[in-house]
């Protein structure tokens, strides 16, 4: 057997436990909540609908390289990672610990559609508390990196979560959007969004896209040990800014430039082409290493 | 009720407030003196114009006008339902107008929300549910969405659904629900500058405080769970 291989693991299909325990230095991972510690949610029961006890998010302490560590891993297998009561008042809990402990980071594995809509307005306010968690802990001085690549994705307000973070580590198979492909088709029609054309679907929400605009920090393949590197790569290199003004102008400067610069485009082959790449239509068939050269260069 | 009727109500001592794309932006005079006034009307669905006109009149106050207080009006039947809209990331946009919004509360900017007429998912998240407190007239509709599309969704009976929705505030739209859960402070018969005035004092009282609204809601009795996990996972034993 060759080692290289049997050492693989698909970041996509594994599930929330196992991208912890391949994420962090091995054995570090101590579990906050546990299951046996731990109750199903009573709103999904009401429904008779099965429960689980973790409900749907993993969290605890752990190393990373050697450093401490909080982390948060949503389990897309359950209700889509979507973010009900429990759920989301475990990871509200973790981030406001990370703002008394100061760990290095906060890792957020997110792989989620949103709100859970049998626990609809918990789930909505619980998703505006993680918001202004997730800033909390930035303002003292935590990073907070979002690791982008489940069968979920990062979707309604974990999309908007996603995008409060220190940073978005993705992998070409991650998705990141607010409103879902399907939800869109359903309510504008499938001219305006037609979900199954998978490849339409990876060219306006998809890692590869969202790394050639800017929208994350870093592509990385889809495999827990390439997301383990690409998230201690950017800790290295990264200390947590104070929020200010100068930033909020910078990034305001970007995104109105963007929205005049590709307002009528409505497929990332049309956008790519207008940053300057010469061959668009081969971008869904670059590898990785050749994508992230690709956009050395290239304006955001 | 129509937007110049809402403003003539709660700012009588005068306003000027232009609306440009669904978007209010202006100031306004209260008892408490100048307030900027931003937010949405018609119903707008959020998309990235609207998003940057809101952030860049938050940043704007920031700079201008240090401390002066934030009035959100909030009218938006949720997030633009687009391709090119996702195409430039519409969560981004989002995300940075509610990091305005929470740069403005970090420099000692109190800030308030008024849900005037609608108020749904992804446009209340960015901006709503960003300020110290939010509010709604009675008449007000809050939800992420409506049973019949949601009965659709989760596969559960309609009939079952508004069966359970007299009992619980957990899922179904209804800003009294939002009370209850702590998502919304308190609902206002109608417009009033008085009540503005108190919400006004309320959260200059809080500011600095943090986020209360799981302990409101526990107190309420609409979140019953949530107050109690999150302190579990702050006490919980280091390394354990």
């Amino acid at each position: 057997m060759i080692p290289a291989i049997a050492s693989r693991h698909s970041w996509f299909e594994a599930t929330a436990r196992r991208r912890v325990g391949g994420l962090l230095d091995a054995g570090s991972f101590a579990e906050i909540l546990p299951p046996a510690e731990s109750q199903p949610s009573p709103h999904l029961a009401q429904l008779d609908l099965p429960g689980a006890f973790d409900d749907g998010v993993v969290i605890g302490s752990g190393r990373l390289a050697g450093q401490s560590v909080l982390v948060a891993a949503q389990e897309g297998q359950f209700i889509g990672g979507a973010v009900g009561e429990i759920h989301g008042a475990k990871i509200v809990g973790l981030l406001r610990r990370a703002v008394r402990e100061k760990p290095a980071a906060v890792l957020f594995l997110i792989d989620s559609g949103g709100v859970r809509l049998h626990e609809a307005n918990a789930g909505l306010i619980a998703i505006s508390e993680i918001m202004r968690a997730v800033l909390a802990a930035r303002a003292a001085g935590v990073p907070v990196v979002a690791l982008v690549g489940g069968s979920c994705g990062a979707f309604g307000g974990m999309g908007i979560v996603a995008k409060l973070c220190s940073a978005i580590i993705m992998s070409e198979e991650g998705r990141l959007a607010l409103s879902g492909p399907e939800v869109i088709e359903t309510v504008a029609g499938v001219e305006e969004f037609d979900a199954k054309d998978r490849a339409l679907v990876w060219r306006v929400t998809g890692g590869k896209h969202r790394y050639l605009m800017g929208d994350c920090a870093a592509l990385v393949e889809d495999e827990i040990a390439a997301f383990r590197d690409g998230v201690t790569a950017f800790l290295a290199g990264w200390t947590e800014p104070e929020p200010g003004l100068a930033g909020l102008r910078a990034t305001q400067q970007r995104l109105e430039h963007r929205l005049a610069a590709y307002a009528s485009y409505r497929d990332g082959l049309q956008v790519w082409a207008a940053l300057g790449i010469a061959q668009p239509d081969d971008v869904p068939l670059l590898d990785r290493d050749s994508l992230v050269a690709l956009k050395e260069g290239l304006p955001t | 009720m129509s937007l110049n009727d809402i403003l003539d109500t709660l700012f009588p001592a005068g306003h000027a407030v232009a609306v440009a794309n669904r978007v209010i932006t202006g100031e306004a005079q209260t008892a408490q003196g100048p307030v900027a006034v931003l937010g949405t009307t018609d119903a707008a669905a959020i998309d990235h114009a609207m998003a940057l006109a809101l952030s860049g009149f938050v940043l704007d106050t920031v700079e201008q006008h240090p401390g002066r207080p934030l009035v959100f009006l909030v009218d938006t039947s949720g997030q633009a339902l687009s391709r090119s809209q996702e195409l430039l990331c519409l969560n981004g946009s989002l995300a940075h107008l509610a990091s305005c919004v929470d740069l403005a509360r970090r420099q000692g900017h109190p800030s308030l929300s008024l849900v005037t007429a609608n108020a749904v998912s992804g446009g209340f998240l960015s901006f709503g549910l960003m300020a110290d407190q939010a509010y709604a007239l009675a008449e007000a509709q809050v939800r992420v969405m409506d049973l019949r599309a949601m009965a659709r969704v989760t596969k559960i009976a309609h009939e079952r659904l508004v069966e359970l929705a007299g009992t619980s505030p957990i899922f179904a739209p209804g800003a009294e629900n939002y009370v209850q859960m702590g998502g919304i402070a308190a609902i206002w018969p109608a417009p009033s500058a008085a009540l503005l005035d108190e919400a006004l004092s309320a959260v200059r009282q809080e500011l600095g405080t943090g986020d209360q609204r799981q302990s409101v809601g526990l107190s309420r009795g609409g979140r019953q769970l949530a107050a109690g996990i999150t302190e579990r996972v702050l006490n919980a034993p280091l390394g354990a």
